[in-house]
């Protein structure tokens, strides 16, 4: 009998006998475009692990969407808009991610959006340092980013829940003015989910050089 | 509501919305029309000015912001247009048109209270965003050079 006639042969002796629920594929609701699917929504799988791994993909979509991403890029220039076009005017980082003397992050930038000029705007705006960056990067390789105190602001896993939660700059991500797209859900369900996802472990998906995002 | 401004080393009152953008506020009521009206967006930096030596978009920077601040305009650079920058800009005819002028002199003299001695690279990304339609380039950066006396 080849492999796969024997798989379909266990299939229906394991309907046919009533599916134990361990076997049963996990059961979690497909994820819609705007909005996150909470933790519990990932309690189907029963495998603490693969759980972790999947909540971290469904938080992905927070930081790997534009309104995030633009900001964690791979080299020294911030990105802007969906397709991540580069940002005009052409700033760069600088020594601290505040752009360069006369041309600063905060010369245009406010704590607050600028509603008819269409600027964004949020407390400290600035670029996530090189060591963070989203862009280019796999699920894979951003969550072992996240993990690494060296590479994440020094932040321990409940620092860095803390961080999604409830810092304004990443608050403005779902508050971005104007007709750009806020990231999925909302801030505090971004939070639950790193929460989640810490809690189980904070597993990281495995590694498969697919770009969460790039230009 | 009035609002308390320090514009060029003077205490200035004004009657306005907090929200109002700093260039109405400047050019409008204060009459100051050095600082240029470009894009109202932030994306050509004709209306820079200075909040406490940092250039800023005095276009999108409500006034509020500037609130306990000291405010430096062109006007406000020196009081005779004698900091090195208006001399380099003078000697070498830098202007073309002069409209965006104002801005690059303001974002260069926040480059050069940080960096004096800047390189080419350092000029050109500090003013990158300031744009020049007549294409005066070339220009700018060799008056930014003179000035830092490079």
């Amino acid at each position: 009998m080849s492999t796969s006639r024997g798989r379909f042969a266990i299939l229906v002796t394991l309907l046919a006998c009533g599916t134990p629920a361990a076997v049963l594929p996990p059961r979690v609701t497909p994820p819609l475009p705007d909005q996150l699917r909470p933790p519990s929504a990932f309690d189907g799988i029963l495998d603490r692990a693969e759980r972790s791994r999947a909540l971290f993909a469904e938080a992905s979509r927070v930081l790997f969407h534009p309104r995030c991403a633009n900001c964690h890029p791979s080299g020294d220039a911030p990105t802007q808009r969906d397709d991540l076009e580069r940002h005009d005017p052409p700033v760069v980082r600088g020594d601290h991610d505040q752009g360069v003397p006369g041309l600063m992050c905060g010369s245009c930038h406010q704590d607050d959006n600028a509603a008819l000029a269409r600027v964004p705007g949020a407390p400290k705006w600035q670029l996530a340092p090189r060591e963070m960056a989203w862009q280019d990067r796999s699920a894979h390789q951003v969550c072992e980013q996240i993990k690494d105190r060296s590479r994440n602001g020094n932040r321990s896993l409940d620092a860095v829940v803390e961080h999604v939660a409830h810092d304004p700059l990443v608050g403005w991500g779902w508050h971005p003015g104007a007709d750009r797209a806020s990231a999925p859900g909302t801030q505090a369900e971004a939070g639950a989910l790193v929460a989640a996802w810490v809690a189980t472990g904070a597993e990281c998906p495995p590694e498969d050089r697919k770009k969460g995002v790039s230009r | 509501m009035t609002v308390r401004l320090r514009v060029n080393g003077e205490t200035k009152d004004v009657d306005v919305d907090p929200e109002m953008p700093l260039l109405w506020v400047l050019r409008d009521v204060l009459g100051l029309p050095g600082t240029k009206y470009g894009c109202g967006q932030a994306l050509c930096g004709a209306c820079t000015i200075h909040l406490d030596g940092e250039a800023v978009r005095s276009c999108v920077t409500p006034v509020r912001r500037a609130v306990g601040r000291e405010i430096t305009t062109i006007e406000g650079l020196s009081k005779d247009g004698s900091h090195p920058l208006q001399r380099a800009w003078v000697e070498l005819a830098v202007p073309q048109c002069g409209f965006c002028q104002g801005g690059q002199i303001m974002t260069a003299a926040a480059l050069l209270a940080k960096k004096p001695k800047p390189t080419d690279d350092e000029i050109d990304t500090s003013l990158a965003g300031n744009l020049c339609r007549c294409g005066t380039y070339i220009r700018i950066r060799a008056a930014v050079k003179r000035a830092a006396g490079l």
